[in-house]
């Protein structure tokens, strides 16, 4: 009998144990902090004219791909200021991440490479961290000829290898790291 | 206290006059496997039909014998019965062996009359100290390798996940203390929170056999019991400190027992480690640091009656993930796959950094017994488990030194059973379990929620019996029932709710829409009957077979039901499926096992049909900014696993030793006619040992030697890489060569007075520097494994 009421003891002090344990309180949504949702490469020339090329991809990790866009025209034989933006717009308002990259240049590197009918583009870096080595923030971008279907790979990788061979002449070779954005934008020289 | 009273009354009245009768024999009585005497052990004297009780020191006297046959029939709570008998013609003294069951998994070695193993017919492998201690400085995962047919799956050289038949994970129950683990043991990465040190024996026992535990032990248990309580007034410890040459590691435990004879009895126990970084014949493995720190507190009191313990274990791992394992997408995969080093390597530190896990896991347990006259034993235990999981990424900005994944798993679990023995030929046990559990996901990590918030509730209910038919055949079987409800509060990206489909099936489900995110709370229960028959039959002194069937099953855990996301440091999106449904094992085993003075071979064959089988696998591409993910997704499928372990033991001469471990095991994917992935290739394990009398010296060289896994699925994709405008396939299938590996171990134990020595130990594991990737280390695709390491460890027991 003894044994059947310890069981019985047990049985109740455990519902008793479930029964208290709260379960009413939701959690607390979690926007994600570092998620780079958008990358925007801001082109302007002598005379004020803008082009815009982004990569914008509001659910992360999820399942929808990023959505390329372009705004305004390339003109050809011109050069253009460019400066890019990293951006998370999970977050409310959106965060600016381009200054994490510009704090921790050291840590930092963008990286522009065509791939196709580059046309004569060329882009040079006009920033430099605080051991002389490139960031790739700011840079000056170089239209090239008249051509259609050129792309252009944007990626910011962390903790690159800034000294290695070629890497300061934004030669991705050597760089290693992490890749942290990897876009690419396509777009004609008119 | 009885049984020695009315032991002596009968050693006293022990009297018989013939011819030539004042011989005198001398008995020492010890155990067969390590040699410590067996105390209060009761002796029957044939020829004289008398009793006698062997003392603290395992010796027995009987005087005013007569020369002629002497039969005695030694019995002891927790040993075979043995029969032996001497010619006596002069005075004689003897040590006499017997089989005493400490592997027993009783928290209670005194009471008499329980069954030696927890199942008679399931296939088991008992490792005691003196195998443990080789691994003091090392992790529980390395230690269990010892075990036929137990290998492991790692993440670098810290974190050591035990695999039986090749299964590991939640296939698998891990007790410690007769706790059942709860340290969100879903994940590979996440290595088994026992410190190794703080166990005095380990059973694994491969299947479901033991019921006892749970039902959803697909691949095994692994049983950690504390030491042993005798009733005895006594103070003993021992002390280690070792020390190894790769990673410049040090390590120290120490351990005190404090025993009395009325069955007080309380341990400390507390280890330190700490090791650097890790090296490869040719480099550093940068990061792979670690540290350690464990605490233990038994005591309590063990009577044959009545009882109680108490145990508090706390156990903290630090463990750096090697830095270039780290990668931002599939691209850095695939530099690392083809570039033959590590792309970081820096000079040797003690240094912990990102990416790196700190993990501390409490575990807190009441249990107390009592015993009634003629009906059995009633145990009730209640135990509290808190691991808090903390992974660090590398993160930027203000985000630096924030965790990345931080996890709180709190259970509390209350259980008894019920041992009814009074009938000496029959056994019945009952068990009742109930479980409460919550998991807390912090969202100041900034990160989404890899595993959600949730509470879980378990209740299990079984009932085993044993049945001796005679002397050489034993049946069992046992019957257990599993409930068990998850109760989730998890966000979900609108986007992945849609195309995983759930907005059809499960739009009841949703509490709250935020938006781009969904609030959920899917409840889930779960139904699960396991059952497990078999027998033992033993032939005769050398031959002896066990069979064994059992059919169990596992609900899915919350990582298979649930995940979502980017896995970091596999470079791949990994979903769960809130539609998976229980896996169901049929599982049948047979060894054959044959024992001699010189040689001795166990067989342990299985054949594991798995329904529903769950796994992992890539299914396509997402794109991200980050660049192009592979798809992982959790689906089930028809499985089997199968295999054979051989252990073989041969004593060559009094000197040297010869013995050898093989295990085989292939698991396929029946549905889909090809191979499960992570199955561990064939292995062999042979060794010589030489042992002298002298300082109790041996060495011992071993060949490991690891064939290359043929039998994998090709899970190789196809990706297109931006910054060189191609399209290249990823590698992630092919598992690397086969290797070898030659470790060499040596010790000599020094008597430093009559009651203390001192043990030295020197190992070299890999001795010839060999490089080598494993198949079963996720980190294969980054960089080697460990070059030679030698170790030097003292032992000081007092």
């Amino acid at each position: 009998m003894k044994t059947i009421k310890h069981l019985f003891l047990s049985i109740l002090s455990l519902s008793a144990l479930v029964s208290c344990s709260s379960d009413d309180d939701a959690p607390k949504i979690v926007n994600e902090e570092e998620v780079i949702t958008t990358v925007r490469l801001e082109l302007t020339n002598a005379f004020g004219d803008i082009v815009v090329l982004q990569s914008q991809d509001l659910d992360g990790e999820g399942p929808d791909a990023p959505v390329y866009t372009m705004e305004g025209s390339i003109l050809a034989d011109t050069e253009y200021v460019g400066e890019i933006q990293f951006l998370n717009e999970l977050e409310n308002p959106a965060e600016d991440i381009t200054l994490e990259v510009l704090e921790e240049a050291l840590d930092h590197q963008v990286f522009y490479i065509y791939t196709t009918n580059n046309a004569g583009s060329t882009v040079t870096y006009t920033d430099l961290d605080s051991d002389g080595n490139p960031i790739g923030v700011a840079t000056t971008f170089n239209s090239g000829a008249v051509s259609t279907g050129n792309t252009l790979v944007v990626q910011l990788i962390h903790e690159p290898n800034k000294t290695g061979s070629g890497v300061s002449d934004g030669d991705v070779t050597n760089a290693n790291g992490a890749i942290d954005a990897n876009v690419t934008f396509t777009y004609d020289v008119n | 206290m009885k049984p020695i009273i009315i032991g002596l009354v009968m050693a006293i009245s022990c009297f018989s006059y013939s011819q030539n009768c004042n011989y005198t024999f001398l008995g020492e009585l010890k155990d067969f496997h390590d040699g410590t005497p067996i105390e209060s052990a009761t002796i029957y004297i044939k020829e004289s039909d008398t009793y006698l009780i062997s003392d603290f020191d395992g010796k027995f006297k009987i005087e005013n014998l007569c020369a002629g046959t002497l039969t005695l029939t030694i019995s002891h709570a927790n040993c075979e019965t043995k029969t032996v008998s001497f010619e006596i013609n002069s005075d004689t003294f003897k040590t006499i062996l017997i089989e005493h069951h400490i592997e027993e998994l009783m928290e209670v070695s005194v009471i008499a009359h329980v069954d030696k193993k927890e199942t008679k017919t399931a296939q088991e492998t008992v490792l005691k100290e003196h195998t443990l201690k080789k691994y003091s400085a090392l992790s529980i995962g390395d230690a269990l390798k010892e075990v036929a047919g137990v290998s492991s799956i790692n993440t670098g050289s810290s974190i050591v996940k035990p695999m039986i038949n090749g299964m590991h994970s939640s296939r698998l129950i891990m007790l410690n203390n007769n706790v059942r683990l709860q340290d969100q043991d879903w994940g590979i990465e996440h290595a088994p929170n026992i410190d190794v040190n703080a166990a005095s024996q380990i059973s694994v026992i491969k299947g479901a056999g033991a019921l006892a535990y749970g039902g959803d032990a697909i691949g095994g248990v692994v049983v950690v019991n504390p030491d042993r309580v005798f009733l005895k007034d006594t103070l003993f410890g021992k002390t280690t400190l070792s020390g190894q040459s790769n990673g410049r590691g040090y390590s120290a435990n120490t351990k005190l027992n404090k025993y009395t004879k009325k069955g007080w009895f309380a341990s400390v126990q507390g280890s330190l480690k700490q090791n650097g970084d890790f090296e490869t014949p040719d480099y550093v493995l940068t990061n792979t640091g670690s540290n350690s720190k464990g605490f233990t507190f038994r005591g309590g009191k063990q009577n044959f009656e009545s009882g109680f313990e108490v145990f508090y274990s706390y156990l903290n791992n630090e463990i750096g993930i090697l830095k270039a394992s780290h990668i931002g997408n599939i691209e850095d995969l695939v530099s690392a796959i083809n570039s033959l080093e590590p792309l970081v390597i820096e000079d040797f530190s003690y240094d912990i950094n990102a990416p790196k896990q700190d993990v501390t896991h409490q575990l807190a347990k009441a249990m107390y017994y009592k015993r009634f006259n003629n009906f059995g034993k009633v145990n009730l235990q209640y135990d509290y488990q808190n691991n808090q999981r903390l992974e660090y990424d590398i993160r930027v900005g203000d985000d630096r030194d924030k965790a990345a994944l931080d996890l709180k798993l709190q259970t509390h679990t209350l259980s008894s059973d019920i041992v009814l023995d009074a009938l000496s030929d029959y056994k019945l046990k009952f068990g009742i379990m109930g479980r409460y559990q919550n998991n807390f996901a912090n969202p100041d990590t900034g990160v989404r929620r890899l595993i959600p918030d949730y509470d879980k509730f378990d209740f299990g209910i079984y009932a085993t019996t044993e049945h001796s038919l005679n002397s050489k055949m034993t049946l069992d079987f046992g019957l257990r029932y599993d409930f068990n409800r998850i109760d989730a509060k998890k966000f979900y990206f609108t986007s992945r709710w849609e195309e995983r489909g759930y907005d059809e099936d499960f739009s009841d489900l949703i509490i709250d829409d935020l938006g781009t995110q969904l609030l959920v709370n899917p409840v889930f229960d779960y139904h699960n009957f396991s059952t497990s028959a078999g027998f033992n039959y033993q032939l005769n002194e050398h031959h002896s077979f066990i069979g064994n069937y059992s059919l169990s099953s596992r609900p899915p855990n919350p990582s298979e039901l649930f995940s979502d996301g980017l896995h970091h440091s596999a470079a791949r999106i990994e979903l769960g499926d809130l539609r998976l449904t229980k896996e169901t094992s049929n599982r049948v085993s047979a060894s054959y096992i044959y024992n001699s003075k010189q040689f001795n071979l166990t067989t342990e064959a299985f054949y594991n049909h798995i329904n529903d089988y769950m796994y992992i696998e890539p299914t396509g591409i997402e794109q991200t900014i980050r660049g192009a993910f592979p798809v992982w997704q959790y689906l089930q499928t028809n499985a089997e696993l199968y295999g054979i372990d051989l252990s073989v033991n041969y004593t060559i001469n009094e000197h040297f030793n010869f013995s050898n471990k093989t295990s085989y095991t292939v698991g396929n994917d029946i549905e889909n006619d090809r191979s499960l992935i992570n199955i561990p290739a064939f292995n062999t394990r042979n060794s010589i040992t030489y042992t002298n009398d002298w300082k109790q010296f041996s060495a011992s060289l071993t060949s490991d030697w690891t064939f290359e896994q043929t039998k994998y699925p090709d899970n190789n994709f196809e990706t297109y890489i931006a910054s060189t405008n191609e399209t290249v396939l990823v590698d992630i299938s092919t598992p690397p060569s086969a290797y070898q590996l030659l470790n060499f171990y040596s010790e000599v134990t020094l008597e430093t007075s009559d009651k203390t020595n001192l043990n030295i130990a020197l190992s070299v594991n890999n001795l010839l520097d060999t490089n080598y990737r494993a198949y079963l280390n996720r980190l294969r695709y980054f960089a080697d494994d460990m070059g030679r390491n030698i170790m030097l460890q003292l032992q000081y027991n007092y």
